[in-house]
């Protein structure tokens, strides 16, 4: 999920990506995935590609990905913010965090700055329940958040046009 | 050479351990050292996370904690150059055969590993999870090779012996499952581990494939040979990437040793694949990861047939959980007895939890079975930061429920459990203290079924929706509700809000529909008086649900400074320069900025 982000790299047409799957209906989720990972989304092309590869009706297709949380079918910003929302880190006021972000990026849950930079997301668990409340940006985990850390990241990101490694 | 350890497992990347291990680095390169840097899964007390641990020129391995990368040179000064090991943030040391350096604590006698039992945590945080060596060294496969001499049946034996039940929550005895899979005649079996930990507030068996990958493996090969399969898929979570990315490398590791894909013992071929999930909560029911591997929406499908029988691809399928498997690899290497030596009459081993919430030392501790959860809270978990009472525990995340203070003492296992409406679960642990509201933990637990309700039965998809919408009324403003009518039905809805949850308890189709009233039920049973409160009074005494709060300015204590003034997001607070503010109820968003900013305490709530 992260190499598309990584911006110079050219991107490879979807069906190179996907030539390498057997065509059955059993791979679908991981060409989608793989997909994904290349464009950031699932677009109505790649969709369709993936339809004539796999011989499946597209609305097949369409259903099983809008199933499926991790699936997006609009372009995401540069850096994708993901607000943990797991019952640890809502114990500990992560819908506070989650409101100071909106404020913050002027956007709502599932969208994305007008400069594309930022779109804002959140998910069910990350997993760090320890360090909550925590978020997951661009692959990368921060944790022990606060509004005042949470604003100096966003700064940061915000000047630098990107997420430091 | 001196090995230098450091927790890498996402926890501790999440609070820089990547910094300590290039400051270590960068130490190292000063002083033309060469040390050799491990890096370990997590030990499971991600409190003290990063932590990093230094062998001494003798061999001793020495445990600190909070290691910043400013630090991490001090320390590495401290006891490799100046041969000091008594610091700040030292954790102890850990047993290594030889004599214990003087002074220095074990690292078992630390208050948050004294009281627990490790069995499958074992290597976690103590190996390198990438190095098949290390895992040998410490026993790796060792349960596998012994597994191949015994015949199909003795293995399973072996395991129904140990009394091991399934650790993803239903407790279904693990060798009771195999059997049924080993009586199928079909040729072409499965063995599917499920790592799909969708549980918000668990992470057991994220930190196991982190922090001992080769044992999980190990585990479903002993299966897959013990129920005659030949393919195993391991179905984990795509927000796991650090996980994912370890079980790729040990598979590969695996095959290139010739483990997998080539025949072992007698005649025994097995292959391994991960497939990565997509994020829906329902993926970890059984039937609907299987549909899910299968390329189709992960809806789950009514049993019987049960997998064991028919499952993916319509073969016989055996599907455990993570700490299962890794469970298993133990039991095989060390008998049946190491295992069912430990817990009460129905529950054997130990199990792991993730304890985390309002608690000093949230992380992973594994405990026997038949501890109290007093025990676990107060003696490991070291209680409620900030001098704050306990008010409740959560356990099983959204289809567990809350335990009260007055059931502390009750032991864990699967049955004592469930006679007070929680369930064991995969094994997430949320403390909450007084700050925490009851009716707030039961909406948000209904908010998330909501979500991630697949939409296949009726009482789930509907039903749920309607709880919440209840829920989500109880907690609401009047101002929401303007007209009498709608205040009827609002209390006509709470009024039958207790059996709504039944009903989707009796009739939905799948564990999670079924379970998916219980985080109501339970608050309800033990919390009425707080649900009391939000209804008649209109109060939250917890002062959590927003709609409910009320800012106030107190008249007498504002100055006038007219800080909040600016810092109100929507420009609610209202007065001149040096004289009292007032807040505007029509405006306010009750976002808390005014009280934060207040350096007088002026602002109250209620």
């Amino acid at each position: 999920m992260e190499s598309y982000m990584e911006t110079k790299h050219q991107v490879r047409p979807v069906d190179e990506v996907i030539a390498k799957y057997p065509k059955s209906r059993e791979h679908l989720i991981s060409i989608l995935q793989e997909v994904q990972a290349e464009y950031g989304y699932l677009s109505r092309d790649s969709i369709n590609m993936i339809s004539d590869y796999l011989a499946l009706p597209s609305s097949k297709i369409f259903g099983v990905a809008t199933f499926y949380n991790q699936f997006k079918m609009n372009a995401p910003g540069r850096i994708q913010v993901s607000i943990c929302r797991g019952t640890a880190c809502h114990v500990k006021g992560s819908l506070n965090l989650l409101d100071s972000c909106r404020q913050l990026l002027g956007i709502e849950v599932g969208q994305t700055t007008k400069d594309g930079l930022f779109s804002l997301e959140t998910v069910a668990c990350l997993g760090c329940c320890s360090i909550a409340p925590a978020m997951m940006v661009n692959g990368q985990f921060f944790g022990r958040l606060d509004k005042k850390k949470l604003e100096y990241l966003v700064d940061t990101w915000r000047a630098a046009g990107r997420v430091e490694e | 050479m001196n090995r230098i350890f450091i927790g890498m497992g996402t926890c501790g990347l999440a609070t820089g351990a990547g910094q300590v291990k290039a400051a270590v680095e960068k130490w190292a390169a000063a002083r033309d050292m060469k040390v050799q840097i491990t890096r370990t899964g997590c030990i499971g007390y991600c409190n003290a996370e990063p932590i990093m641990d230094v062998v001494t020129d003798d061999g001793h391995r020495v445990s600190y904690g909070n290691v910043t990368p400013e630090v991490a040179g001090f320390i590495l000064d401290e006891v490799l150059v100046r041969k000091n090991c008594k610091l700040d943030g030292l954790l102890g040391q850990f047993v290594n055969g030889a004599a214990p350096l003087a002074g220095i604590p074990l690292i078992e006698e630390h208050p948050f590993f004294k009281k627990q039992v490790k069995y499958v945590l074992r290597n976690c945080g103590v190996i390198d999870p990438e190095s098949i060596a290390d895992y040998r060294a410490h026993g790796g496969f060792k349960g596998f090779e012994r597994a191949l001499g015994m015949s199909q049946g003795e293995v399973i034996q072996e395991v129904t012996r140990s009394g091991l039940r399934g650790r993803g929550g239903s407790g279904f005895l693990t060798g009771r499952k195999w059997e049924l899979a080993l009586a199928s005649r079909n040729a072409k079996k499965y063995v599917i581990c499920n790592a799909d930990e969708g549980d918000p507030g668990a992470f057991m068996d994220r930190s196991i494939l982190e922090g001992d990958t080769y044992a999980v493996l190990e585990g479903m090969m002993t299966a897959g040979y013990a129920i005659g399969a030949d393919e195993g898929i391991i179905y984990c979570r795509a927000e796991y990437p650090l996980a994912i990315e370890r079980i790729k490398k040990a598979i590969d590791v695996l095959k290139s040793e010739g483990l997998l894909e080539k025949p072992v013992g007698p005649g025994f071929l097995f292959k391994l694949r991960i497939k990565m999930g997509a994020g829906a909560f329902v993926c970890g029911e059984e039937t609907a990861l299987m549909a899910s591997v299968e390329g189709r929406r992960g809806m789950p499908r009514p049993r019987p047939p049960f997998p064991s029988v028919e499952g993916l691809f319509q073969k016989p399928t055996i599907v455990n959980n993570v700490e299962t498997m890794a469970n298993v690899s133990h039991i095989m290497r060390e008998g049946a007895e190491s295992f069912s030596a430990m817990g009460t009459q129905n529950s054997k081993g130990t199990k792991v939890f993730a304890l985390t919430g309002k608690v000093v030392n949230a992380g992973l501790v594994e405990v026997p079975m038949g501890m109290t959860l007093r025990e676990v809270v107060f003696d490991i978990g070291g209680g409620i930061p900030g001098g704050k009472a306990f008010k409740a525990v959560q356990i099983g995340g959204p289809s567990g429920g809350c335990i009260p203070a007055e059931h502390l003492d009750i032991t864990i296992d699967y049955e004592s459990l469930k006679s007070v409406g929680a369930i064991m679960g995969s094994g997430g642990l949320v403390v909450m203290d007084e700050e925490t509201c009851m009716v707030d933990m039961a909406r948000y637990f209904l908010s998330f079924i909501t979500s991630e309700s697949c939409g296949k039965c009726i009482p789930c998809r509907e039903g749920t929706q309607r709880l919440f919408e209840i829920l989500d009324s109880i907690v609401s403003p009047y101002a929401k509700m303007p007209d009498e009518e709608e205040n009827l039905l609002r209390f006509n809805r709470v009024l039958n809000m207790e059996s709504l949850a039944q009903v989707i308890k009796d009739t939905s189709l799948c564990g999670l529909g079924q379970s998916a009233p219980n985080p109501v039920l339970s608050t309800l049973r033990f919390f009425r008086k707080e649900y009391e409160a939000h209804i008649y009074d209109r109060k939250c005494p917890a002062h959590q649900c927003k709609g409910l709060l009320t800012y106030t300015i107190d008249t007498n204590a504002c100055t006038g400074c007219t800080l909040c003034a600016k810092k109100c997001p929507t420009s609610a607070i209202v007065g001149e320069k040096k004289k009292t503010h007032y807040i505007v109820d029509e405006k306010c968003i009750r976002c808390g900025t005014c009280q934060d900013v207040c350096r007088f305490s002026a602002v109250s709530v209620n």
